[in-house]
């Protein structure tokens, strides 16, 4: 897709009927290199929202990030002092987010973030104008920490890479998992072999396995788990198991049950137009990610309605009220700007030759999230 | 010669000027962004410079300069936590306080990155052409997966500074000014590298390269010269290195990254080997580049790359090459 | 930590370390015979595993994957040996560092843009899918015993073409002088085509071997051509031998670092704390053994060259 004529050909619309309350949002996503499927689902998801909505009064620029920290921030100088938009949006990793969203706050600008969502953005380094409209990133760990202890799990054994997000993760399970740890390792970020670790599991005598390995790293672990001959359970985040990545993992995710906030077959209305008309637009299925940057619009979409974006307090209060159809389901804000909603466990299945997720049970009902008292806004 | 000599001279006057005169329209135009990017690359452009003392007049073909940017980050971004947050680094054998004051940040950065090119130094200039090449890479990859491990600093999500450090008497947050220091320090390790080049441990570094015989025959010892030049050479890199994290006001291990290293190379590659302002023109060109061709097509790294690779095989003598003619193209 | 444990772990460093070799010699040999170096042999690794993932999945053959990884790698070396890299024979070092940097870019979002950003599917055979049981009751992945088999293979394959036929005396002529062996009339020209395309189809094969337990996806050589790197600084350049050794021995450093530095740490710190100390002091454990090599034999541990 080109990006400028795309930017252009919404700009030449506004122009048309300009109205006072235009928006004008900075998408900073990553397209290029080893993370691009997750921003290109991002930007799919959250431009469908936008062209369906067919509205003249907002434009929406494009960069890529190159999941590089600095070329991000120096994305958001450009947008933020150049083409002077007034709402950020699309960062797909942490750190990436961690380097761009406290100085555009900062700056007066509202941030949507449609997927990284770190523990210090919710807690005390909350923000009026920044609200996570993907999760508080312990959700899904938190989720699958809940499942663990439903099942009835006593010793289980918990690995994430060496890095924060990792950390918060197995923070974030052991928070609902109430059974035994049969061991607790980090592994190497970008690590492609886990050989040895799958050897720890074996001798560890747990009972069942968490792990949150996010990308080409979750892809490694499933095809050498499944070809191990260990058959412990696995339990992990969605993001190992999303549409783009169980194609690459094939059988071996087969049966595997992860925690989600959203999957294709959630029963509500909203969910069933997004993904009919995503994999008409793109040819595809939508992936969690698709689906972020999708409501993410929406929501943006639904407080446009009511304020004006340069009225800092109108806007941010009709951005809290969440008055969307959200394709998953109930989406309500907490006080710190973080949803409350479902995490839902699923389990990969094959629909005809494509592998996907079904919705199996949920894991936690309305969770927000466990820094709500430490913002104080 | 000589009128080739003062056509290049008359390029590289042309070029400082350019870097004084468009951040100014730029202000006085109300194009913030402009001097974002000008800053951007010329600080890019001292890193280069740092890295031409080594391969310029060295030789040393170094694959692992990202790691003394990295830790010129580094010292920046953990001088700067510890005094947003009041707790010193260290009380023992004395007590020392975090620093939001650049020029004591500078003289750290400038200090840490030159030991630590030091140490790596000794160990890499026991051998030499591509076995160097390939052990500079491999530290530098070491400083990498230390920094993404290194939990008390941020590990792999690295460190946000909230206010940009202080320089008595100017307003740092006002981007013009931020830009007039780091032009400033440009300006002065383009005279330190000019200076150097003509100073007889410039000549005795460019004799060890050429013809080290000769070098050991008077007495002197090659590997400390390049060891001198490298130490030197990796604490301005990291001087450049703390100026990019507080550009950024955020440090984080993609400072250490090889592909860092690789583009400091390209900078001076494009602009020219041997050329005094080649790593200027080469940052400049590639930041505007990025920022061109970035929003043109999400593969623009292909046309990049066979634009570099164009350059490396039929442009002898980079940019400045171009315009200034062939006479001193490198050797 | 049972014995058996360490067995396994010993098994899982000799695997990444033969796999490693396969990276290696290729580089080796290449600077060996022709002083020059490939930053671009990690994407001629990437260049098999999207070879035999394409191919795998169109025929459902993984043998099939294997012979278009080695040709679809062989052909892509011979292809920029052809257009680029004969270039640059005559040139420094520094002119090579950069045209191979630039093939990385080109390699890296090209693939991106013929295969799409999202990563292939390529899996385990079936034959040889599953583990099987080993002496002292270890079960071990049946694929990567085979892996470690076609990797000795080739490895004694690689020595007998250099130490018993006619093509590994013009390599080993080619190393040692230049002049006498275009002297000799050999057509110098075809010998490096031939040597760049094995070089390269040894990363093809290693990229399609290890891309069946790991992700094939774009930039997946570049950690690893870094790790070669260090396997020829230990090993010495232009031996195939310190190649074999330097890869054994990063394989091993790494893998049994990773599993018992924390364990180490433990006898005598919290554990919290532990596992974090010995999982930092493992990913740096390769370049303080490269550190030491150093300091103990500059050209490294069977180097002929400084």
């Amino acid at each position: 897709m080109n990006i400028k004529s795309l930017a252009l050909s919404t700009a030449l619309a506004a122009l048309a009927t300009a109205s006072v309350a235009d928006v004008k949002v900075g998408m900073i996503t990553t397209l290029s290199g080893g993370g691009a499927s997750l921003g290109i689902d991002t930007r799919d998801g959250f431009m469908l929202a936008i062209n369906a909505a067919g509205r003249d009064d907002i434009e929406v620029v494009i960069e890529d990030d190159q999941r590089k920290p600095d070329v991000a921030v120096q994305l958001a100088d450009k947008m933020i002092q150049s083409e002077k938009v007034d709402v950020l949006t699309g960062i797909v990793w942490s750190n990436l987010a961690m380097a761009v969203v406290p100085s555009a706050t900062a700056q007066g600008l509202f941030y949507l973030s449609t997927n990284a969502a770190p523990a210090q953005l919710a807690g005390r380094g909350c923000n009026a104008n920044y609200f996570s409209v993907s999760y508080q990133n312990d959700n899904l760990h938190e989720g699958a920490g809940a499942y663990a202890t439903q099942e009835g799990f006593k010793n289980t054994f918990i690995m994430a890479p060496n890095y924060p997000a990792g950390k918060d993760s197995l923070t974030g399970f052991k928070r609902f998992y109430e059974g035994e740890l049969s061991g607790e390792i980090y592994t190497k970020l970008g690590q492609t072999d886990y050989a040895a670790e799958i050897a720890q599991i074996r001798a560890s005598g747990a009972d069942s396995v968490f792990f949150f390995l996010p990308g080409g790293m979750g892809i490694s672990f499933l095809k050498q788990y499944a070809d191990s001959g260990v058959d412990l359970p696995l339990v992990g985040p969605a993001f190992s198991f999303d549409q783009g990545i169980l194609q690459a993992v094939g059988d071996a995710a087969l049966g595997v049950k992860n925690s989600s906030t959203w999957s294709k077959d959630l029963d509500n209305a909203a969910n069933a137009a997004f993904v009919s008309a995503f994999e008409e637009a793109y040819g595809r299925l939508p992936s969690i990610y698709a689906a972020q940057g999708y409501d993410t619009a929406n929501l943006l979409l639904s407080a446009m309605d009511k304020a004006d974006v340069n009225d800092d307090a109108a806007f941010g209060a009709a951005l809290k009220e969440a008055d969307f159809a959200s394709v998953r389901g109930s989406f309500n804000f907490a006080t710190n700007n973080h949803p409350i909603q479902n995490v839902y466990v699923r389990e990969v299945i094959k629909e005809g030759d494509v592998f996907t997720n079904k919705i199996v049970s949920t894991a936690m009902e309305n969770r927000d999230n466990a820094y709500v008292a430490d913002c104080k806004m | 010669m000589g009128g080739v000599m003062r056509r290049e001279l008359w390029v590289n006057a042309a070029l400082w000027l350019g870097l004084i005169c468009v951040p100014l329209w730029a202000h006085w135009a109300g194009e913030p962004f402009t001097i974002t990017l000008a800053t951007r690359a010329v600080i890019f452009a001292v890193a280069a410079v740092g890295l031409n003392i080594a391969l310029g007049l060295g030789g040393l073909v170094s694959l692992g300069h990202a790691a003394f940017f990295g830790i010129g980050g580094y010292a920046m971004g953990i001088l700067a936590f510890h005094a947003q947050n009041y707790q010193p680094l260290f009380e023992w054998p004395f007590v020392f306080e975090g620093s939001q004051s650049m020029p004591l940040i500078w003289v750290v950065a400038f200090a840490v990155s030159g030991l630590c090119a030091f140490v790596i130094g000794l160990l890499a200039l026991r051998t030499s052409g591509v076995y160097f090449i390939m052990i500079t890479l491999a530290f530098g990859q070491m400083f990498y997966f230390f920094s993404i491990s290194w939990a008390a600093y941020g590990g792999e999500d690295g460190m946000l500074i909230y206010v940009r450090n202080g320089f008595p008497g100017l307003n740092t947050l006002d981007p013009i000014q931020f830009y007039g220091l780091c032009f400033a320090v440009l300006s002065a390790a383009l005279l330190v590298q000019a200076r150097l080049a003509r100073s007889p441990f410039g000549l005795a570094l460019n004799a060890a390269r050429q013809v080290p015989e000769r070098v050991r025959a008077v007495g002197l010892d090659p590997v400390r010269l390049r060891l001198l030049a490298f130490t030197l050479s990796g604490a301005i890199t990291g001087l450049a290195g703390a100026l990019f994290a507080d550009l950024n006001r955020f440090v984080s291990p993609s400072m250490f990254s090889w592909q860092l290293s690789g583009e400091f190379i390209v900078f001076i590659i494009i602009g020219g080997t041997a050329r005094l302002f080649g790593p200027v023109v080469g940052a400049m060109v590639f930041v505007g580049l990025e920022h061109l061709l970035g929003g043109l097509s999400e593969y623009w790294h292909v046309w990049f790359g066979a634009l570099l690779l164009g350059i490396v095989l039929f442009g002898q003598g980079g940019v400045i090459g171009m315009i200034a003619g062939k006479a001193r193209a490198h050797d | 930590m049972t014995l058996s444990l360490v067995f396994e772990q010993i098994l899982n460093g000799l695997q990444s370390g033969i796999m490693l070799f396969l990276m290696a010699a290729g580089l080796t040999l290449i600077f060996g015979v022709m002083g020059l170096i490939n930053l671009a042999h990690g994407s001629l690794y990437m260049v098999g595993a999207f070879c035999a993932a394409a191919m795998a999945g169109w025929t459902g053959s993984f043998a099939l994957g294997l012979v278009a990884a080695l040709a679809g790698a062989a052909a892509a070396g011979a292809l920029i040996e052809l257009v680029v890299i004969r270039r640059l024979y005559a040139r420094d070092h520094l002119d090579q560092v950069l045209a191979t940097f630039a093939l990385i870019l080109i390699f890296s979002e090209g693939t991106r843009w013929v295969f799409g950003s999202f990563p292939l599917y390529l899996d385990v055979p079936e034959a040889l899918s599953g583990p099987v049981s080993l002496p002292g009751g270890i079960s071990y992945p049946l694929y990567r015993l085979a892996i470690i088999g076609v990797g000795l293979a080739v490895a004694a394959g690689l020595f007998w073409l250099i130490g018993q036929t006619r093509v590994g005396v013009r390599i080993r002529a080619g190393e040692n002088d230049r002049e006498m062996i275009a002297a000799l009339g050999v057509d110098i020209d075809r010998l490096y085509t031939f040597v760049f395309a094995l070089g390269a189809a040894l990363a093809g094969l290693a990229g399609a071997l290890v891309g069946a337990i790991q992700s094939v996806q774009v930039g997946m050589g570049e950690p690893v051509l870094i790790l070669a790197f260090v396997v020829i600084v230990i090993g010495g350049i232009g031996s195939i031998k310190g190649a074999l050794v330097g890869a054994l021995l990063v394989g091993l450093t790494e893998t049994l670092g990773s599993v018992f530095l924390p364990v180490f740490f433990k006898l005598f710190m919290a554990p919290a704390a532990a596992t974090q100390a010995g999982a930092s002091l493992s990913s740096m454990a390769i370049y303080i053994l490269m550190a030491g090599v150093l300091v103990w034999k500059p050209s490294g541990l069977f180097g002929s060259r400084g």
